[in-house]
Order: C-alpha cells, then sequence, then structure tokens
C-alpha cells in the first residue's frame, strides 16, 4: 500500500491511542515491588501473577461472567424490540412517531445519579434486586431507544420497492420481515449490536446499584478492591486489561460484519 | 423517503415503548415527588412546593459547576467532532487494514468508565506511568492531583482519548455509505478536495453526524466516573463537573429533596440543548440538498 501523508496521522493517532492501554499491559505484567520500584518501558521480569489471582478467585471471576450474562441479555432483548419498532418509524408515517422518535432518546439525558434511588425502588418492588435480568432490563434504558435510532438508519437504505415487491408476491410480514428484510440489514444488526453490547458493558452505576452479590459486575469488583485494600497496581490493571478482553473478542469476530455494516449503514 | 400513512405500525413500536416507558417514567415520576417535598424519614414528608427548585436555583456552588460544564462540555465537542472526522477520512477503506484499524478504534470503547480513571491515574503519575515521567523528564512539573490547570489537561485528554473513537466510527460509517459514483462525478468536474468534502462527504455524513453530535453532548454533559475517580473532583473544585456535585447533594448530605429538584434542572438543560441541536442539523441538512 502506497503511504500517503494522512496514513502517517492515523498511525500516529492510533499508536498515541493505544499508548495508555500498553501501559496498563505492561504494569499487569509486573508484581507491585516492581512497579513501584522502578520506572520500566517493559516487563523486565514478566510475572503471571496478577491474572492467576484474577482466574483463581471465584469474587473476581464471577465478575466477567456476570457481566456477559448481564450484557448478552441486555443485547437480545435491544434487538428484539427495537428491529420492529425501527421499521415502523422507518417506513411508516403515524400519530405522533416524531415525537415519540425524539422522546425515546431523552431517555438517555437523564442524570442517572439520582436515578438510582428510584430505580432501587422500582426493581425492589418486583423483586428483581440482585438478579441479572434487571440489570439487563435496565440497560435497555439507554441501549433501546439507541438501537430504534441507528437500525432506522440502516432501514431507510434500503429501497422501499423491495418491501412491496414482496407483499404483491404475497409475502406475510412476519415471514417477509424474517427471510428478506432482516438479511439484507445483518451489518446494520451487527453495528447495532456492538453499540448495544459496548454502553451495556461499560455501564457501571446501575449495575452496581441494581446488584450485591449473585450479579455483581466485574467493574463493581474493581472498585471495591481498590477502596478495601489500598491500590494494587498490578491486580488492577490485569483486572482492567480483562475488562478489554471479552469485548476485542466480539469485535474481533464480527469485524468484517463490521466493516460492512459500515459501508452499507446510510445512518 | 416519501412513508406509507398507517397507524397500525403503532403496533411495531409498544414492545419498545412500553420497556422504555416502564424504567422512565416511573422513575422520572418519583423524582418529581421527591422533588417537591421535605423529606424527614419514611412517612414523613411534607409538600412544600417549589422551595427546592428556588434554593437550587440560587446555589452559587451550583452556577460554578454548572459553568465549569459548559465549558468541559463545549471544548470537547469542538475537539472531538472535526478530529473524528479527520480520523474517518484517513482511514482505509478495504482489506485487513480496515478492520485492523475498526478492531482498534473500538478498544477505548470497551473500557468500563470507571476503569478508565483507573488506566488515566496510573498512565500520568509522575513516578511510575508513562505520560507523567515523560512530561515531568521533559522539565515541566505536572501533576493532576496538585494543579487545577494540570487536573483540567489530564481530564480532557482522557476525554478525548476515549471518546474520540465513537465519533470516528460513526463518522466513517456515513463516509463508507457514499456510492463510488459520486467521487467518479466529482473527478470528471475537476472537483478540488475540499469541494468534495463540503458538497459530497459532509452532507451525506449529516445523519450519523447528528447522532455523534448528540451522543457526545449528552455523555460529555452527564459524565461522571472518569472524573470522579481520576481527581475526586478537585483539586479544590475545580473539576466538580455537574454530577459528581449533584452526588455530592444526594449521597454526600443526603438531601433528597434538593437533589431531585437539581436533577430534573439538569435533566432539562441537556433535553433544551439536544433539542436546539438536533433542529439545527435537520435544517442544514434540509437546506444542503439542492
Amino acid at each position: 500500500m502506497r503511504l500517503q501523508k494522512k496514513h502517517v496521522g492515523l498511525i500516529i493517532y492510533l499508536l498515541l491511542l493505544i499508548l495508555p492501554i500498553y501501559w496498563m499491559l505492561n504494569m499487569s505484567l509486573r508484581t507491585n515491588a516492581d512497579i513501584l520500584g522502578a520506572f520500566s518501558l517493559y516487563p523486565e521480569n514478566p510475572t503471571f501473577a496478577n491474572y492467576l489471582k484474577i482466574f483463581s478467585d471465584p469474587s473476581w471471576y464471577s465478575g466477567y461472567i456476570n457481566s456477559i450474562i448481564y450484557v448478552t441479555l441486555n443485547t437480545i432483548i435491544s434487538l428484539v424490540t427495537a428491529l420492529p419498532a425501527a421499521y415502523a418509524f422507518s417506513r411508516y408515517r403515524f400519530i405522533g412517531d416524531k415525537h415519540v422518535f425524539f422522546w425515546l432518546l431523552t431517555n438517555r439525558m437523564a442524570p442517572p445519579a439520582v436515578f438510582l434511588l428510584p430505580f432501587f425502588q422500582l426493581y425492589s418492588t418486583f423483586g428483581l434486586i440482585d438478579t441479572h435480568i434487571a440489570v439487563a432490563l435496565s440497560h435497555c434504558l439507554f441501549n433501546v431507544p439507541l438501537a430504534v435510532w441507528i437500525l432506522e438508519g440502516f432501514m431507510s437504505g434500503v429501497p422501499k420497492e423491495i418491501d412491496e415487491t414482496a407483499f404483491i408476491d404475497g409475502y406475510s410480514f412476519p415471514r417477509f420481515f424474517i427471510t428478506i428484510f432482516l438479511p439484507l440489514i445483518r451489518a446494520g444488526i451487527g453495528v447495532t449490536a456492538f453499540f448495544c453490547f459496548m454502553f451495556s458493558w461499560v455501564e457501571l452505576l446501575l449495575a452496581r446499584t441494581l446488584t450485591t452479590t449473585n450479579a455483581k459486575p466485574i467493574a463493581a469488583t474493581m472498585t471495591r478492591t481498590v477502596s478495601a485494600t489500598g491500590l494494587d497496581w498490578g491486580l488492577l490493571a490485569a483486572a482492567g486489561i480483562l475488562t478489554i478482553v471479552p469485548g476485542a473478542l466480539v469485535i474481533w469476530f464480527v469485524r468484517n460484519h463490521l466493516a460492512k455494516g459500515f459501508a452499507l449503514g446510510r445512518v | 423517503m416519501v412513508k406509507w400513512d398507517n397507524n397500525r405500525a403503532w403496533f411495531l413500536v409498544i414492545p419498545v415503548f412500553v420497556i422504555v416507558a416502564f424504567s422512565a417514567i416511573i422513575p422520572l415520576m418519583t423524582v418529581v415527588n421527591y422533588s417537591v417535598q421535605d423529606i424527614f424519614g419514611p412517612g414523613q414528608r411534607f409538600f412544600i412546593g417549589a422551595e427546592w427548585f428556588r434554593e437550587v436555583l440560587h446555589d452559587e456552588r451550583l452556577h460554578a459547576a454548572l459553568w465549569r460544564q459548559f465549558m468541559f462540555s463545549g471544548l470537547v465537542l469542538l475537539i472531538e467532532m472535526p478530529l473524528g472526522v479527520l480520523i474517518a477520512l484517513a482511514m482505509p477503506k478495504k482489506g485487513w487494514t480496515a478492520s485492523l484499524v475498526l478492531v482498534l478504534l473500538a478498544l477505548p470503547l470497551l473500557i468500563p468508565w470507571n476503569v478508565i480513571g483507573t488506566i488515566w491515574i496510573i498512565f500520568t503519575r509522575p513516578d511510575i506511568g508513562l505520560m507523567g515521567a515523560l512530561i515531568n523528564s521533559a522539565g515541566i512539573p505536572f501533576d493532576h492531583t496538585g494543579s487545577p490547570l494540570d487536573a483540567w489537561i489530564t481530564v480532557m485528554l482522557m476525554e478525548v482519548w476515549h471518546w474520540t473513537p465513537l465519533v470516528a466510527l460513526l463518522a466513517y460509517a456515513g463516509l463508507r455509505a457514499i456510492p463510488e459514483a459520486y467521487y467518479q462525478a466529482a473527478k470528471i468536474d475537476g472537483a478540488s478536495r475540499w469541494a468534495v468534502f463540503r458538497y459530497i462527504q459532509l452532507p451525506k455524513m449529516r445523519g450519523v453526524l447528528t447522532i455523534a453530535l448528540l451522543l457526545r453532548f449528552m455523555d460529555s454533559f452527564l459524565i461522571y466516573a472518569e472524573p470522579f475517580v481520576l481527581t475526586g473532583g478537585g483539586p479544590g473544585n475545580s473539576t466538580t463537573f455537574l454530577s459528581i456535585y449533584l452526588v455530592k447533594v444526594a449521597v454526600g448530605q443526603f438531601d433528597l429533596g434538593p437533589a431531585a429538584a437539581f436533577s430534573l434542572i439538569y435533566f432539562l438543560i441537556v433535553l433544551l440543548f439536544c433539542f436546539l441541536f438536533y433542529q439545527a442539523l435537520q435544517a442544514v441538512g434540509t437546506g444542503d440538498k439542492g
């Protein structure tokens, strides 16, 4: 590939982007004494002790499992409900459509801090505290609207003639939607799923409030450790690196769909 | 696109409407309820009308936090939007490099927000952090726990580092949706690089940039975990943004009434600005189509 000026800029940017993450990786492979003892650009005596501790202590690794469960639940709920709604917003004009469309997004705008107590009361009433489904549902508050907005964009990129032809050919709506329409916007669904996954994965305040032990997310486990035992830099860095891994794996597997999805979407 | 008129389309929207309303309207009503009462304990509450709103609106520290918040969000948007678009323009269009760049860009977005703060604490420590050590070895004293300016620089850097990829990803999605024919036509007409950007790429990115701008405005205005972990709002109150102050009121002093009134005002400010941005961008778009 020909190296152009813009590529040089991009490469420099990407290097700067990776630098803090690299630094955390560097820390995670060293012992605390080593970290505090000497400044070093790379781990001179790499150790996996920090990672071993996380994988052998249930209070650590269960955090990852909990996070993965509720994030997956949330992504599925968001997609299943948002798909038909996005289709309606993309194809039909109906009473209140524009208002509801904007209102959906306004639910992202409330300061989460003070919604915590009402959320706690609401989910207590239904006996859902400390369950994965409670966190998954509460994250729908910001993920479902975003999913609708992004999917609507992708759907509007598909010509309406396709729907019309299918209906003339005698397809019922559900059959048309599942066998013809969904494959057409497959890549868009991938992009949307990525966004739902990402925002649910990184959200902490709601997840922490609605869980105590059984469904505690990993990010909350990390904060607890910070306050309880002082700063264990190496362990903290290892846990931080591990919070990136599931997400990075997800993107790695869908990377081609993502690239294609971005190519297809009008958004 | 001309849409079909059909009110039965509401049935498709109902699941979303129910699921969002369930976790939006009920808590919102609770907050409204708190905001007009004086609460002493369970069963001991008195209706006091708009008292809390009056108190909150006259709070000097709130004004300071609000001003700080506007500065912060404004600066963040000014840096992140153009930078994100520039990165999207420089990204490779296909092949393994495109996939690789996408994956690398997405990495910061996948880190939980409080972990972001932790990373930057480590990264900017003068003794063990790469950035802190580099700046100090250049002879410039840099300490975000001591100097308000350094704290601001650190928080801004962290925010730009964290969120510019989101703008870049969305802008990239918009760019990739432009059919090749547009570029060929522009080439035949001998359009300059700038003209291609101004009259083809920018209008085509309007939709995604609207989403990016709204998301970035909302999230930067509601920012909490990252600066809280990094600086705790200090030194002094120099990085006490609105939600940090809000949590101080709600949790620190346990004043539910004022906190509720505060968050309603907060909510209305975000709502108003998002609505203005949305309207403005929609108007810009329709004007550009010709």
